[in-house]
């Protein structure tokens, strides 16, 4: 494999994703930022003002990591999914299939660009919550290693379901049907230690619960699961969907006939 | 070594449908070639299994002596394909489709620049470089098409229906810059349903119907093939109807024009030797109908006449 070939094409489709989120930062910017702003505003300054503490800080901090996670989360996995269906839809995918390009750098490249919307959408969320409460960072490698590792688990998902979908109504399947209820159910706006027995167990299935939990870790410095529990879930999320990819990939699922 | 060479290539599509039934073709270095056949024929599947856009279910392809399975970076480097579809991001400007492509290929910014703005120039689009594409006109797009499967300068250029859909003035400009490309060295493969435009371009020729290449030779030797052709006269004055040609069999329309058979036994001088016997004055002749175009439709009727008597 020729390493100087992958790496242009790995940048050109890294910054042509770039340039896409920039180009339509209405679509793409925007809207996190007002739904963001929303749950700040009714769910930890309305509703968290007669909710008290939770974890022995105030509803607003303690639901700031997780909004701020949740939409690290939605907008990786909304990037990749949209850009990545869009070139299938539109035909252009064409273009990096033809190519000598790897399928690694295929799936790298939008991988990195599915990771750079997540976070600055996140830095863009961290901002509007610094203006409702104050945050500290406690532990800074575990918040964002945490946040970085996540951003990827969710965009090599948007990646999979970009190659499944026939139509642009299959991209909008998983995250309304799958994403959304495990990031509500994920810790974002509770600690589980307020649910009964059963559901605390339940809810240690649902990944988005480790990445939330050890996220706030790394703010806050409290936690419902064991930080080291998140990071092997996060690693094995990741070392799991890559290989899909590139197997799914390789055998041209979704995109060769 | 050929710069292409396709043996035993066979597609079986999910649904069972066989689109090709084990064909085999060589593309010498440097050559003009064209592939004909009916719609559904097999063209399309062919072209894309060889640019890597459909998997093929059996058979070897080499280009320039590398094996597509094995060394697919280096194949696919030699490569450059014109589909039959706008397939560009039509939100993006040329000049990005261009320098993107470039990029995929591993060519470094600033030499795509270069070379976008050599072909963008070439073919007429350089004053487009920054709209949206989806402005551009049906030429336009076909030609921005043309202008990015050369960007990474490649030996083998592989067109599907190039000019479908454009103005004559536009397909001719195209025709001028293929044969130009071709005489500058890359070799080039077209499918077309103009056979003028195959004729007029191609050295050699491959006929696919139904999966199964039914004629692959040189295009001169296939026009060889043709053993009569109709020309149509026209003529300076009436000619009265007792004029004695029988010596060719013809049939006057309308007073002043001749349609005229010339078979393997004569030549079209023959015939002006007796039209000047005769004091016949020509202004002007033509071939009834495509050359190239008779023999196709000869040699896929004939094969379907042989399929359904062997059914």
């Amino acid at each position: 494999m020729n390493l100087s070939l992958n790496l242009i094409a790995f940048y050109t489709i890294v910054r042509k994703e770039v340039i896409r989120v920039l180009r339509i930062w209405i679509q793409t910017i925007v809207p996190p930022a007002i739904t963001m702003t929303l749950y700040f505003v009714i769910f930890g300054n309305l509703i968290g003002s007669r909710v008290g503490t939770m974890g022995g800080y105030s509803y607003m901090q303690f639901i700031a990591p997780g909004i701020i996670m949740m939409s690290v989360i939605t907008n990786s996995y909304g990037n990749v999914v949209s850009s990545f269906f869009g070139a299938k839809f539109g035909g252009h995918i064409e273009e990096m299939l033809v190519s000598p390009m790897s399928n690694s750098a295929i799936i790298l490249g939008h991988i990195a660009g599915g990771v750079l919307r997540g976070l600055l959408v996140g830095a863009m969320v961290t901002i509007i919550a610094l203006s409702f409460t104050k945050l500290e960072l406690k532990y800074p490698l575990i918040t964002f290693s945490m946040v970085f590792l996540s951003s990827v688990v969710f965009s090599l998902a948007g990646f999979i379901n970009a190659l499944y979908a026939q139509k642009f109504d299959d991209i909008a399947i998983i995250p309304t049907f799958v994403i959304t209820p495990l990031t509500y159910l994920g810790g974002v706006f509770y600690s589980i230690n307020l649910l009964p027995d059963f559901w605390q167990y339940a809810s240690k299935f649902n990944p988005i619960l480790y990445m939330v939990n050890a996220f706030r870790y790394g703010i806050l410095g409290t936690s419902d699961i064991d930080v080291r529990y998140a990071y092997l879930v996060v690693c094995a999320f990741i070392v799991i969907l890559f290989t899909l990819s590139f197997l799914l990939l390789k055998r041209g699922v979704g995109i060769r006939d | 070594m050929s710069a292409l060479s396709i043996k035993n290539l066979t597609k079986t599509y999910a649904n069972g449908f066989l689109a090709l039934k084990g064909i085999d073709l060589e593309v010498d270095i440097g050559g003009f070639y064209s592939l004909l056949g009916p719609n559904g024929a097999g063209k399309t599947t062919a072209i894309r299994i060889v640019c890597s856009l459909v998997e093929k279910s059996a058979g070897n392809i080499e280009v320039f002596g590398y094996n597509l399975a094995t060394h697919p970076e280096e194949a696919k480097m030699n490569i450059g394909m014109v589909p039959q579809e706008v397939n560009f991001n039509t939100f993006d400007t040329p000049l990005n489709i261009l320098v993107n492509q470039a990029g995929f290929y591993g060519i470094k910014r600033s030499i795509a620049l270069k070379r976008a703005k050599k072909y963008l120039g070439e073919l007429k689009l350089w004053d487009k470089k920054d709209d949206i594409s989806r402005n551009l006109s049906g030429g336009m797009k076909r030609r921005l098409m043309i202008a990015r499967a050369l960007i990474h300068e490649p030996e083998l250029l592989i067109l599907d229906e190039p000019t479908a859909g454009v103005d004559i003035e536009i397909r001719r400009s195209m025709w001028k810059f293929l044969k130009d490309t071709n005489a500058n060295g890359t070799t080039i493969i077209l499918t077309t349903h103009y056979l003028e435009e195959a004729e007029n371009l191609c050295r050699n020729i491959a006929i696919i119907d139904e999966g199964v290449i039914i004629e692959n030779t040189r295009m001169i030797d296939l026009l060889k093939q043709l053993k009569q052709e109709t020309f149509v006269l026209s003529l300076e004055n009436d000619l009265m109807n007792d004029s004695n040609l029988n010596e060719f069999s013809y049939t006057l329309i309308g007073g002043n024009q001749l349609e005229v058979l010339v078979d393997e036994d004569h030549s079209i001088n023959d015939l002006f030797e007796l039209l000047n016997r005769k004091k016949i004055k020509v202004s002007s002749l033509r071939n009834k109908s495509n050359r190239l175009e008779e023999l196709f439709m000869r040699l896929v009727h004939s094969k379907n006449d042989t399929s359904k008597e062997n059914s």
